[in-house]
């Protein structure tokens, strides 16, 4: 909010950028946990987490980190964008905003209101794959926010008078997030084009006509589908023990009767033949760029082994300034200003690897395709050295450590993890399964995903005549 | 705002979309402004001198004291010492250093912070980088407005490297030529790419229109046409003058004892000259008011962006007008200008307020993004809003709900080590004393309604906003009109 500041720094240039690239610790990070693990361990242990399940069904997980005596509140539930009928996109992120207008026990609005009374902060997310709310407040003030997250998961009331304002401020929110700059627009049209099935193609914010049409008995039959404790993961981390924890989960949360949810039934992408390119070419870009993606598996749908080494790929062609891609294309030809290349694990359906570029000023933009092609090429065919390998893993594992240092990230990583159909021990094995990854596994990995030719090619653009 | 991560990897990467994007703007002083207070003239002490002082937090947050540490050399820090993770933070800043660029070299201290991580000393650029990223170290430096920090996190168990790489990037930075060209086109390139975002366009018009030939009103990272003019000398010479050991303010938090710090600043930091050259900044007052600027944008929605002067961080009425800041719209949902244009209209995703405190000027400010047919409501209805807090101020209820926010919530900002080290640095910038944290609560709480009435009729006067406006807005009048488009 620093209206004169300086600009974002490269993403190498920002602390946690590796981290995020290591698709595990997606978010930025964490705290507490025991205190003597070594920094650089390949040992299983990320957040240490204990677990419990309500009778109902509900699954709690909390990570203890008793620095300040604050925690983060989160409650998520195992549906998102995704899982929409069509014809409504949006409704999920819609029914996220809708969670705040009000039960009986509290008025609409009044939710957020009462939290900051209380000296906490609150908001909600909505993704693919889940939507999640939380709060983070002082540990005095945990059974307060339990109570009312447990009272909307069943008492939710909504009335025309409150819904449709709202339904406009979801169509200016599209408008800001995505309409208003190019560079967003190109993200939504590559999404769409990749995926030519699955529902990961459509926007999560929803496409326009279809958003201004949006009832409140729609987001009502969505919310009766899928909000049950049944369907829901309670993830805490701060300053709470699980003694303290447990009976608390127990009074609010174990007392909503469980209800059956539909299965997750996702329709998945047909083979595809052909690679694909998008084009937008706007009057207000000045800065161009290019950006591939090629389908991947997530850590759900990986059969073949491959979500750990993509990873390690990962690192070794886009980790900070020594990675292959800055090294090749910013650093030796320097026709370009930036190249990258990036990949998360965490999807319940199979996930996108991509890669990117921006030129350098006068570099022609099918000069820099054919150098980032190279590249891409070069790895495919001649694959990766142990000694990249061993480096990079070293810098990841190193990365972990940091983790920790954090309140709300623990909860983040690991409530995303869980509904995306991982385990708990999944995530704390992550530094075992990247210390086990091997070059022959990276390079089955590489020729595997980036070997595909149905990939899709976006291409940001000036306007034609303004030239470039 | 939430910051964007950019690039966009994949489809997952950046998959979520919170209900608001505005929760990061409390309406706290020390993570939401900028605010760059003046060393104070410490008296500089020869022996390792530990100064067990040590305040302890008087919010929940209890559990966190302070110790000043004056190194043997006589540099100074204020260190929060946490075993429990093994991790070290360091924040430090050069008070007033490339707060004023040369005439024509604007954007010097910008690409020198790019820079001085791009090898120094036997470390080429790749061989740093290597270093750092072999070691889990983050070194960075950021120009800003009243002062050049630094930023450095490490495990605990590397510290040596981390505190020698960092005196290296002060002491003996190379300004390699290919290292200065590579990040002059990567400034180039973020300054084009910004050309396609309103937001940037509307802040850009907003300061250059409010401090036209003050430093504040330049765009910090330079122009297309001055970046090209900077030599790697010119880098040499903003570091050699910028940096002196009068101008240092440092803060730590971590897994490192005072003997330890105390070592650590003195190699990082003790080779540095005892004194700096920084060019004197004059005190300005924001031109433009009254004015509404419109920039035309072929975008669905209008940026609004408008302020007047505000009140700068040592002001007595500064908690007061914190306060007024929270209910108007500092305070996210439940403040008014969220209220009355979100929630109960539907007319944007989201609006607010915040103060700008600066060294040598102030700002009050507003904004947010609403679709082009209603700006001209939106707009009302915030000046509206701006002149009922002027004419009424806020009522018992409001008063009581932004105190106990405001008091309560401030240890959610001590998440992690790093963000320990960012708020001591802060509070040492802005001389608020050392035991600040624990005197905190008591000024916030301390706020009447008549001081709050006070200050909004000293700040707030609707007909003095300068207004910038980017998009088609209807509805409407400006005072003039630019082609923002292109």
């Amino acid at each position: 909010m620093l209206p004169n500041g300086p600009t974002a720094p490269p993403p190498w240039k920002r602390p946690w950028r590796r981290l995020a690239a290591a698709g595990l610790l997606a978010f930025a990070l964490a705290g507490g946990a025991p205190a003597a693990t070594p920094a650089f361990a390949a040992e299983k242990g990320v957040f240490f987490p204990e677990t419990f399940t309500l009778s109902n069904g509900m699954q709690v997980v909390l990570v203890t980190n008793q620095r300040v005596p604050v925690v983060t509140h989160m409650v998520w539930y195992k549906v998102g964008a995704a899982d929409e009928p069509r014809g409504v996109s949006g409704i999920a992120h819609f029914l996220e905003h809708l969670m705040f207008k009000g039960t009986e026990e509290v008025p609409p609005g009044a939710f957020s209101r009462i939290v900051a009374k209380n000296g906490g902060r609150d908001n909600a997310f909505t993704s693919w794959d889940y939507t999640a709310y939380f709060q983070n407040v002082a540990r005095d003030r945990l059974e307060l926010v339990m109570k009312m997250e447990a009272d909307r998961m069943s008492n939710l009331r909504l009335t025309d008078q409150v819904v449709y304002p709202e339904r406009d401020v979801i169509i200016e929110e599209r408008r800001q997030r995505i309409e208003n700059e190019p560079a967003d627009r190109i993200g939504e049209q590559v999404n769409a084009t990749l995926y030519v099935h699955h529902p990961y193609g459509t926007p999560i914010i929803g496409w326009p006509q279809e958003m201004a049409t949006l009832t409140r008995e729609e987001a009502e039959s969505f919310y009766k589908s899928w909000y049950a404790p049944n369907n829901a993961v309670l993830v805490v981390s701060g300053d709470v023990t699980a003694e303290e924890l447990k009976p608390l989960a127990e009074k609010y949360y174990g007392s909503i009767p469980a209800r059956t949810v539909p299965e997750r039934v996702r329709v998945q992408e047909p083979p595809i033949s052909a690679a694909r390119r998008v084009i937008l070419r706007d009057d207000e870009v000045r800065q161009p760029s290019i950006r591939r993606n090629w389908l991947a598996p997530s850590y759900r749908t990986d059969k073949e082994g491959y979500a750990y080494p993509l990873q390690v790929l990962s690192e070794i062609m886009s980790g900070g300034p020594t990675s292959r891609l800055y090294r090749s294309l910013v650093v030796d030809q320097r026709i370009a200003t930036s190249a990258w290349l990036g990949y998360s694990p965490s999807s319940w359906d199979m996930t996108s690897l991509a890669a990117g570029a921006s030129p350098a000023a006068g570099v022609a933009m099918d000069k820099l395709e054919a150098a980032l092609e190279a590249e891409i090429q070069k790895v495919v065919e001649k694959g990766v050295t142990e000694e990249e390998v061993a480096t990079a893993k070293k810098r990841m594992l190193a990365e972990a450590a940091y983790a920790r240092d954090s309140l709300t990230g623990p909860a983040q990583t690991l409530g995303a993890a869980i509904a995306t159909g991982q385990s708990i021990d999944d995530v704390e094995n992550w530094p075992v399964r990247i210390d086990a990854v091997t070059a022959d596994q990276v390079n089955a990995a590489a020729r595997a995903v980036l070997g595909q030719t149905n990939h899709v090619t976006g291409l940001l653009l000036p306007l034609q005549d303004k030239g470039s | 705002m939430i910051a964007r991560i950019v690039p966009p990897p994949s489809r997952s990467a950046g998959p979520s979309l919170p209900r608001s994007a505005v929760e990061g703007l409390s309406a706290e002083p020390i993570p939401s402004t900028s605010k760059r207070g003046r060393v104070r003239e410490g008296v500089i002490v020869t022996v390792l001198t530990l100064l067990l002082t040590a305040f302890a937090f008087a919010t929940p947050a209890a559990a966190i004291e302070i110790k000043r540490v004056v190194s043997p050399g006589g540099i100074e820090a204020w260190l929060v010492e946490d075993h429990k993770v093994p991790i070290i933070a360091l924040e430090w800043a050069f008070e007033g250093a490339g707060a004023s660029d040369p005439k024509g070299k604007e954007g010097l201290a910008n690409l020198a912070a790019r820079t001085l991580d791009e090898g120094a000393g036997p470390y080429d650029s790749q061989a740093f980088a290597a270093r750092l990223q072999d070691n889990a170290i983050a070194l960075g430096y950021d120009a800003g407005r009243d002062g050049f920090g630094g930023s450095l996190r490490t495990l605990s168990d590397r510290r040596d490297e981390a505190f020698e790489l960092t005196r290296l990037s002060l002491a003996e930075p190379r300004f390699d030529a290919e290292a200065v060209e590579r990040m002059r086109a990567a400034v180039l390139s973020s300054l084009r790419r910004d050309q396609a975002d309103p937001n940037y366009v509307g802040r850009r018009l907003f300061y250059s229109t409010a401090y036209p030939g003050h430093p504040y009103g330049d765009e910090i990272r330079g122009t297309l046409e001055s970046l090209p003019t900077i030599t790697p000398d010119d880098l040499r010479g903003f570091v050699k003058t910028g940096f002196g050991r009068d101008r240092l303010v440092v803060a730590a938090a971590g897994d490192i004892s005072p003997e330890d710090l105390g070592r650590a600043l003195d190699h990082v930091f003790g080779g540095l000259p005892a004194t700096s050259a920084n060019a004197a900044i004059p005190d300005v007052e924001p031109k433009g008011l009254g004015e509404t600027l419109v920039a035309t944008r072929p975008t669905a929605q209008t940026v609004m962006l408008m302020g007047q002067t505000g009140l700068k961080r040592a002001d007595p009425d500064w908690y007061a007008a914190t306060v007024m800041n929270y209910v108007l719209g500092g305070g996210g949902f439940g403040s008014r200008l969220m209220e009355e244009v979100r929630e109960k209209r539907g007319l944007s995703y989201g609006v607010y307020s915040y103060l700008i405190p600066m060294d040598h000027s102030a700002l009050v400010m507003a904004g947010g993004n609403t679709v082009n047919a209603k700006a001209g409501q939106a707009l009302d209805i915030m000046r509206q809003e701006w002149k009922r807090m002027a004419d009424e101020g806020v009522t018992e209820e409001e008063l009581a709900d932004a105190k106990t926010y405001l008091t309560g919530s401030f240890p959610l900002q001590l998440g992690s080590t790093q963000a320990i080290a960012r708020i001591l640095l802060q509070v040492k910038r802005d001389n608020l004393g050392i035991d600040y944290l624990d005197r905190r609560d008591a000024f916030i709480n301390g706020v009447t309604q008549a001081d709050v009435q006070r200050v909004a009729k000293r700040l707030l006067d609707p007909n003095r906003l300068l207004t910038v406006l980017v998009g088609r807005p209807e509805g409407v009048t400006a005072t003039r009109t630019i082609d923002g488009g292109s």
